[in-house]
């Protein structure tokens, strides 16, 4: 896939696939742009419990939903993606000096990161489920459920092209001549954490 | 034994490496072959919307008429303007985008040619499953915007909107694909020499488009991703009984809608921009304004999209915004039109067909600009809106705008492309059987409108008098699909024309013109290095006259990427996870899951194609 | 096809602007559509009309000139191959300038009556009457909320005086357009939305949804009845009297003063006013009436005007009888149609909630009498 002495040659000095993959992020900035902001605009707009941070009685049966948002165990997740982000920086490093050891290492951490992230996120939402919250509950659990699954998608798509690029370390197929492919994913990793630096607060700190 | 022009060019084509029949269309990455695929693909999706208009208007010309029933009428109208908008006019453009781009940049092709043909197939597909609902007659039905609540499930129950809403989300993947690639191709694969402005406008306004691309339909996409969770899984994001609003669909689907209209016609400014100064033998009038004030236009479109709202009641402060915004866009696009005229200010006016075109574009769009400048006022579009005086705005920018441009278009790089002349003389009864018939068809809709016929309606009663103008209406409309069907006999006697246009039939200022009528497969020789702008008048004024006919070479040493059929099995993926989730109600999630597996299969093996490192040079004809 | 001759030249130019001429004067001769934008009726019609004329007329000045440069240019210009090139000029700035601010110029004129324009139709003037519209798949449901009194598709208003409307749907968006009067406001589900007009004079006038909202759209017609101030009075103390016993036999139906004050100006097709051919009026009444609640009819419409349920799936028939159209706004109101359309709402009006529920040639004019009793 390397094409080095075609990148030489364009108009900016950059290589095209980097040029695409910045496009491509611009273009998905959008696409959490509008999530985010239904997730705002529906923010209080339940018309039943169980809500983000606050309580809920159900006139019928005098029921109490307590607030269903428990910050711990997101925010440990968040900070392992905070982390995979440098770590991804590393395991480039490693790529393109060469030193394969190093590639892998840092690689694998920031696998296991974005696995446990998925994980926590996977555990979040059939807990939220068990506990009443579900898609067609109300409008906190369609915008709830619709931003973090797709966001949890985009880092279930980004564990799948990390965990390809650690294959292809392993069988010694990424030389630093072609570290511009890890190179790509770590942008797309790093992406899909600035989301969650936004999604965070919105969803789960601010009330 | 007598060869024939048809003999020759095989011959020709085998000694360079150039494979004809349909296994090489399949698996092309050629940008050429993909702009024709493009072409003709939307040619026929655009005769098919052709086709329900002339039924939409046969319908009409009777008041209380029953030609079809209110149902069928409905289907109609919502797929004559899904069909014109996302398979007829973005197609052309992106045809035009596809052949000319690199041609026009130095390049020897686009940046990522496999996601080229990936962005055609998925096009494609998704035109097909846009129209495989005609078979179940059950084609969308709630309009080409499709408000909410009326596509909810509750009111909505057959699968129509269903077909509407996958088909819409696969478009939309091969718009994005097509968008990054040509963002790429034009930032990064200029000729030395050729910064961005001197670059033709027609880059110029196609790389805008991009952008535009690139940032609105997403916001589509969320939309649709949204009324796809409330049919399919149970959420009411827009349905008022569950805590949703109608009204935000309205929002996202303007904040995409607006800057689509302007996706339609930059391509076609492009095009006019480059027709008009060969045909006035002067160069455009003010190069600079005319890309700020494109740059201007889609920075400006993001800011207007309310405008479409102005009967819901958002209240004076809303509506003020917006109506300014909108009165301030109308500053950039007038400054186009004064730009085209002080271009053939003082030229020597050569009036070829693609000239006709040209000009009547600028003629109908200084018509559709101003009405829509007159639905800008909210006081004033409240009995506008929703009438057919917005029918007649919107046709006359996007059928006078972008059709008569992309026509203008296909006359001037004709010879291009096929290495054959359209014929003069057909080209002008085309000319003038449209004009009129467009005129007769969409004028009288301003009166229509303006006296009392709403939108979307199947028919109207004798009481409100607006028979006579529907009637005369009806007849424009198939005046104008007659002045069609002069375009097809056109190409029709001019592919039994021998291929022997010149490189430079027009005295082109572009470099396109520079290799041969058609192209060969690596496009240029070697990659020119550029000094200005209307780089070939450049140098037809250096060499004190006409360029020799331009050789065909052996293009030994040229790399070439190989073709390849994983964009098609990938767009197969694509097309298939919206096909399983319509389907996911009777066949569970496993459709999508299986749907899955065959993208990941198909951009495993893209990504890891065998031998696709080494680029094939011509000579040795590829795998 | 060439235009050699000069006069083939003209002919080109001249014979195409007389046929646009001649569709734009058949366009301005408004007085013959009856649902016409362009005759403004009411102070709020009148806003938005000013403010189109405005911007038509600055319209009509940048075609004439654009327009007419752009055809100046096509002939003056005309150059033939063998032709020297012409001065190849890039651009100038100043031209630039001038066609960037003299654009930027008009369009500010336009702007400042849109913006008051926008302000003054947003703000509902004091002391206006209340009307509540409700948007249904495909009909209009009017209610008095002062008088408590309810209607369906056919508006009646005082002239002279503001009345506002508060409108709701029932179901998805409708847009509620009665041209003469006023622009349009959408009519959502869930969300309230207004409208306000003072009508300058008396009459019948038509109007439309004008948001696509399902099948019968284009059949989602209302008429609004413009009275002076004293018959909207009579009105209203006549719908008062349609309460919730059981309304009158025909024979006590006073032929004289209701009718007439209720439907002033239409053609009235009610039993005869002669009471003494009351018998075999009363029987066709009397068998209406069994059928009404015998075939359902009781199940999606109300027959009273006061304390009308909410939420019927049909409309309000209490003076069915006495409204110009019937089937929403565009079927005239004549005793065949209504018969017609009791009897095969499907093969009328194709896709409504109204089912066909079976009803023979004898049972429609049963109810047809029935209903043309309810004035």
């Amino acid at each position: 896939m390397s094409d080095h002495a075609h990148a030489l040659e364009t108009s900016t000095g950059l290589d095209s696939r980097k040029l695409a993959i910045w496009t491509f992020i611009g273009s998905e900035c959008m696409f959490f742009a509008t999530l985010i902001s239904n997730y705002l605009v529906n923010k209080g707009k339940s018309l039943v419990g169980p809500f983000a941070h606050e309580a809920w009685t159900d006139p019928t049966t005098g029921n109490v939903m307590e607030p269903i948002i428990e910050i711990p165990l997101v925010t440990v997740g968040t900070a392992l993606l905070l982390f995979s982000s440098l770590f991804v920086v590393l395991a480039l490093y490693g790529a393109q000096k060469g030193n394969r050891k190093m590639l892998l290492v840092w690689l694998g951490a920031t696998l296991l990161c974005g696995i446990f992230f998925v994980g926590m996120q996977v555990y979040e939402f059939t807990h939220f489920a068990h506990k009443g919250l579900t898609l067609q509950r109300n409008m906190f659990g369609a915008s709830f459920f619709v931003l973090t699954g797709f966001h949890g998608t985009h880092v279930t798509i980004g564990v799948i092209w990390l965990a390809t690029m650690f294959v292809l370390a392993v069988r010694r197929k990424l030389p630093p001549e072609r570290s511009l492919n890890l190179e790509m994913a770590a942008l797309y990793w790093h992406f899909v954490d600035v989301v969650w630096i936004v999604i965070f607060p919105v969803v789960y700190l601010i009330r | 034994m007598a060869t024939t022009a048809l003999d020759q060019q095989h011959a020709h084509a085998a000694a360079h490496g150039e494979k004809t029949g349909l296994w090489s269309w399949i698996t092309t990455v050629d940008h050429k072959r993909i702009g024709i695929l493009y072409g003709a693909t939307a040619f026929f999706f655009f005769l098919l919307g052709g086709v329900e208009a002339l039924i939409i208007r046969t319908q009409l010309a009777r008041a209380d008429n029953n030609f079809i029933d209110p149902d069928t009428y409905n289907q109609l109208f919502t797929m004559h303007g899904t069909t014109m908008i996302f398979l007829a006019i973005m197609p052309l453009s992106s045809a035009f985008f596809n052949y000319l781009i690199p041609l026009m940049i130095g390049a020897r092709d686009v940046a990522f040619p496999r996601l080229n043909a990936f962005s055609y197939w998925v096009f494609l597909l998704g035109g097909l499953l846009l129209n495989a609902s005609f078979l179940f007659g059950a084609a969308p039905d709630t309009g080409w915007y499709g408000y909410a609540n009326l596509t909810s499930r509750q009111f909505s129950p057959g699968p129509n909107v269903d077909f509407w809403n996958m088909g819409l989300q696969v478009l939309g993947v091969a718009s994005l694909a097509a968008a990054v690639n040509f963002f790429v191709t034009i930032i990064n694969l200029r000729a030395p020499g050729m910064t961005l402005m001197r670059m033709p406008v027609f880059a110029w306004m196609t790389l805008i488009t991009q952008v535009l691309l690139l940032l609105a339909f997403p916001v589509i996409a969320v939309a649709l991703i949204l009324l796809m969770f409330d049919r399919f899984w149970g959420t009411h994001f827009f349905v008022p009984a569950g805590g949703g609003d109608p009204l935000l669909w309205q929002h996202f689907f303007w904040i995409f809608g607006h800057p689509e209209v302007y996706i339609l016609i930059l391509p076609a400014f492009g095009i006019v921009s480059e027709v008009l100064p060969v045909f006035s033998r002067k160069p455009l009038f003010g190069y600079a304004a005319m890309v700020f004030s494109g740059i201007f236009i889609a920075f400006l479109g993001f800011g207007v999209w309310s405008h479409h709202m102005f009967a819901t009641g958002m209240g004076p402060i809303p509506d003020t915004f917006f109506s300014l915004a909108t009165m301030l866009i109308a500053i950039p696009t007038g400054v186009k039109i004064f730009n085209w005229l002080g271009t053939m200010w003082f030229g020597s006016l050569q009036f070829k067909t693609p000239m006709y075109f040209a000009v009547g574009f600028i003629a109908m769009f200084i018509i559709g600009g101003l009405s829509g400048v007159m639905h800008a006022p909210p006081p004033a579009d409240l009995q506008q809106n929703d009438t057919y005086f917005i029918v007649a705005h919107f046709h006359y920018v996007m059928f006078g705008g972008s059709i008569f441009a992309l026509v203008a278009g296909a006359y001037y790089w004709w010879p291009k492309m096929f290495g054959r002349m359209l014929d003069e003389g057909l080209g002008k009864v085309h000319f003038w059987l449209m004009l009129i018939g467009f005129n007769l068809t969409f004028f009288p809709m301003h009166f229509v409108g303006l006296n009392g016929m709403p939108r979307r309606t199947y028919t109207y009663p004798k009481e409100l008098n607006l028979e006579a103008l529907n009637q005369v209406e009806t007849v424009g409309s198939f005046i104008l699909g007659l002045s069609f069907l002069v375009f097809l006999i056109n190409i029709y006697k001019t592919t039994r024309k021998p291929k022997n246009a010149p490189a430079d039939p027009w005295n082109g200022a572009t470099l396109e013109w520079a290799i041969p009528s058609p192209p060969q497969e690596w496009n240029f020789d070697q990659v020119p290095t550029v000094h200005g702008r209307d780089p070939l008048w450049e140098l037809k004024r250096q060499r004190g006259g006409p360029l020799p006919e331009p050789p065909h070479t052996s293009g030994a040493g040229i790399h070439l990427p190989n073709p390849s059929y994983w964009p098609l099995v990938s767009a197969f993926g694509v097309a298939s996870i919206f096909v399983a989730i319509m389907m996911s109600p009777k066949w569970g999630p496993w459709g999508i899951v299986a749907a899955v597996a065959l993208l990941f299969f198909g951009i495993y093996n893209w990504l890891f194609e065998k031998g696709y490192s080494e680029f094939r040079t011509p000579s040795h004809g590829g795998h | 096809m060439h235009l050699r001759t000069a006069a083939a030249r003209r002919y080109a130019v001249v014979l195409p602007l007389l046929g646009v001429l001649a569709l734009a004067l058949a366009g301005c001769s408004r007085d013959q559509y009856p649902q016409t934008a362009l005759l403004p009726l009411s102070d709020f019609a009148r806003i938005g009309d000013d403010v189109q004329d405005t911007t038509f007329y600055w319209a009509l000045g940048v075609f004439i000139l654009v327009e007419g440069a752009l055809l100046y240019s096509v002939f003056r210009f005309r150059g033939k191959p063998e032709d020297p090139e012409p001065s190849q000029i890039h651009g100038n700035t100043t031209i630039e300038i001038i066609w960037t601010l003299i654009p930027a110029l008009i369009l500010a004129a336009i702007a400042v009556p849109t913006v008051k324009g926008i302000f003054e139709t947003n703000r509902t003037p004091a002391g206006a009457m209340k009307i509540e519209v409700i948007g249904h798949q495909w009909w209009w449901e009017f209610r008095y909320p002062d008088a408590g009194v309810t209607t369906a598709n056919e508006m009646f208003i005082p002239q002279g005086k503001t009345v506002e409307l508060v409108q709701n749907s029932a179901d998805v968006i409708h847009s509620f357009w009665p041209p003469r009067f006023a622009g349009k406001r959408d009519v959502f589900p869930g969300r309230e939305t207004r409208l306000w007009w003072k009508a300058d004079s008396t009459g019948l006038f038509p109007g439309q949804c004008a948001e696509y909202c399902g099948i019968q759209h284009a059949r989602m017609a209302f008429h609004v009845r413009s009275v002076t101030p004293g018959e909207f009075d009579q009105w209203i103390a006549h719908m008062q009297s349609k309460g919730p016993k059981a309304p009158a036999a025909p024979a006590a139906a006073p032929a004289g003063d209701s009718l007439k004050t209720a439907s002033a100006g239409a053609k009235v097709q009610g039993p005869g006013q002669d009471s003494a051919a009351g018998a075999p009026q009363e029987a066709e009444y009397a068998k209406g009436e069994k059928l009404f609640m015998t075939k359902g009819c009781m199940g999606c419409h109300s027959l009273q005007a006061v304390q009308a349920p909410k939420g019927l799936i049909g409309p309000n028939l209490a003076n069915v009888g006495a409204r110009s159209h019937i089937a929403a706004g565009w079927l005239k109101n004549t005793d065949e149609n209504l018969e017609r359309w009791i009897r095969e709402p499907q093969a009328v009006k194709k896709g409504v909630l109204m089912p066909n529920l079976g009803v023979t040639v004898e049972e429609s004019r049963a109810l047809r009498a029935y209903l043309r009793a309810h004035q």
